[in-house]
């Protein structure tokens, strides 16, 4: 993987809706290159016999029986929103971006 | 206001050929989520069948509900799809306001089911056969109401209202490989497979497979290439196309879009589209620029999927008849021609008239009541024949009356109207309305001499031996009787009096 520049953090910055300051992006575009490069280690330490793995346990078919399980009211799940109307959880306008 | 110039689907054609690919989402009918047991139930009050997962709660974790991973597999077989040995769950990042995640659980490189194929039947009996690159799991979003603004469209809204409910609900989404080769018949193909799709997920019993809620939801991928040209075009997708007809009409209009584009030598930009129902067109939505950027990466919060193969044949098994041929076994049964059946199939009533012919009517009494008279009335109405809420003893009971001579097939017609109507059972409205075939002969008998004093001419015909000229008798007959008579029992009259033996 290429290193993380200055372009990439202002991208990611972007589409996280992160306000970032010039000094803030070069900042963090040293540090993440510097983080990508220390888990690139890994990747030397591990052959081409090596598969890659999401899980390091050997585990699979982990289910749930389809039963109605808890929920919360209304008033539980919007307990935590900056802002609520009807309801339902109030977000400014979004334009279409996503 | 939509502005983008069309050429007529016709020179469009001419100068153009189309591939088509589709994304059709099917929200399954499981009791609880994806990921969480909170219930999948459409029309709750807002914001109550969530729990933490649903929401996104920090040190939350998702658990997969088996009965999806059952549905799913069940689709990919419906599908003639291979099951994967062994599959996992990506996370797909963005940001939106409809995920409180800010990713959506889905599949990437290792979708469930793969490499399967619909044999579709277009109206004319031609088959086409659309090959499926993947069907894969994933959970749906919540739902967004775009508030203030001239429109509620999301383009000048002041700000969003969201309801979770929805978030989190299985879907599986289906995903064909580029078709080729549709031509002119591109968007009844289009149509035809969307409807394929919707009878196999019902028919499996997986999905209420409603599309005006949403159960099944479809993307439409349209570009054209000059005839000839094997390298495609630059494709346009058509998001959230929701309704049958809608699918065809979108299809139809990006072909007429894209030529029209490509004629005035300008590129066709590679973007979602909307569709918008009431102007049967579409607008640009965002440009694809950002399609890859959503940063997938395994899900470690979910272990692998792996079916054994014995569980994926045990699934198998429960499958049921596949509808194409459920389709030729009906129509074996009933001994329709293949133009009748067709007739049935395209009009929407091939389930009515199989529970008409279950309550009781023959094959053919059930097909000339439903093609014959509500079909037509439906079409009136403006709804779908089965949504008129004509019950199969209904007809069951009219067509007894009417072979037991009771009333004719006009007067039946009167009181399948007067069913509609809520007036009362079919035998109530014969009562209330004075329907009943005038069986004593003699009114007739004096309808018949009237008639005869009438048309002298045709009577000294039939008496010569031009029985076919009887038709001018019995409508005079019936004309005096106002359609209360026995059409047949009048012709034997007739004959009777006149002294002549057929």
């Amino acid at each position: 993987m290429a290193a993380i520049n200055r372009d990439d953090v202002a991208h990611l910055a972007r589409l996280a809706h992160i306000e970032m300051s010039a000094q803030e992006l070069d900042r963090m575009a040293g540090e993440l290159a510097v983080i990508v490069d220390s888990v690139k280690s890994v990747s030397q330490a591990a052959g081409d016999d090596v598969p890659a793995t999401s899980h390091p346990i050997p585990l699979n078919n982990v289910f749930r029986e389809d039963v109605v399980g808890h929920t919360f009211t209304a008033e539980q799940a919007l307990s935590g929103a900056p802002d609520s109307d009807d309801n339902r959880f109030k977000v400014p306008a979004i334009l279409d971006e996503a | 206001m939509n502005t983008d110039a069309i050429l007529s689907f016709e020179e469009a054609m001419e100068k153009y050929d189309p591939v088509l690919g589709f994304e059709v989402h099917v929200e399954l009918n499981t009791k609880t989520k994806m990921f969480s047991s909170a219930p999948n139930v459409f029309g709750d009050e807002p914001n109550t069948n969530v729990n933490e997962v649903d929401l996104g709660m920090p040190g939350v974790l998702p658990v997969v509900n088996k009965a999806a991973i059952e549905s799913s597999i069940k689709i990919g077989l419906a599908l003639n799809c291979k099951i994967a040995e062994s599959c996992r769950f990506a996370r797909k990042n963005y940001f939106y306001p409809d995920t409180p995640k800010n990713f959506q659980t889905s599949q990437y490189d290792e979708p469930i089911a793969y490499d399967g194929y619909l044999d579709i039947e277009l109206s004319d009996g031609t088959v086409f056969r659309v090959e499926i690159e993947r069907a894969h799991m994933e959970e749906d979003a919540g739902k967004l109401t775009h508030m203030g603004g001239a429109t509620g469209r999301i383009q000048g809204a002041d700000f969003s209202l969201v309801d979770y409910n929805r978030a989190g609900v299985p879907l599986v989404e289906i995903v064909t490989k580029p078709i080729e080769g549709a031509g002119s018949r591109a968007p009844e193909l289009a149509k035809a497979y969307v409807a394929a799709v919707r009878e196999i997920v019902k028919n499996l019993g997986v999905s209420d497979a409603r599309m005006e809620r949403g159960n099944v939801r479809c993307d439409a991928n349209v570009s054209l290439r000059p005839h000839g040209r094997e390298r495609f075009g630059i494709r346009s997708e058509t998001k959230n196309v929701n309704s049958l007809r809608a699918v065809e009409h979108a299809v139809r209009y990006e072909i007429q879009r894209h030529a029209a584009v490509l004629d005035s030598g300008e590129p066709v930009v590679q973007e979602t589209r909307h569709w918008h129902e009431d102007t049967r067109t579409t607008t640009s939505g965002r440009a694809k620029s950002d399609a890859d950027d959503y940063r997938y990466f395994p899900e470690p919060d979910l272990v692998p999927v792996v079916p054994s193969r014995e569980w994926v044949e045990e699934l198998r098994a429960t499958l049921p008849e596949p509808p194409a041929a459920r389709r030729k076994r009906l129509q074996a049964d009933w001994g329709y021609s293949d133009l009748e059946f067709r007739d049935v199939v395209n009009a929407g009533v091939m389930d009515e008239i199989e529970e008409t012919i279950a309550a009781g009517a023959s094959a053919s009494v059930a097909r000339k009541w439903w093609m014959g008279e509500i079909v037509g009335r439906a079409k009136n109405a403006d709804v779908d024949p089965g949504q008129l809420g004509v019950r199969p003893a209904t007809i069951v009971e009219l067509a007894r009356m009417v072979e037991e001579g009771k009333i004719n097939n006009k007067m039946a017609s009167e009181v399948l109207d007067g069913v509609l109507a809520g007036e009362g059972t079919p035998a109530e409205i014969v009562d209330k309305r004075g329907l009943a075939v005038v069986s004593d002969d003699g009114p007739l008998l004096e309808a018949i001499d009237a008639a005869l004093a009438a048309q002298p001419d045709v009577a000294d015909k039939i008496r010569g031996g031009k029985v076919q000229a009887i038709g001018a008798i019995v409508g005079g007959v019936m004309k005096a009787t106002r359609g209360q008579a026995d059409a047949g029992r009048v012709r034997e009259l007739i004959l009777e009096k006149l002294g002549v033996t057929v």
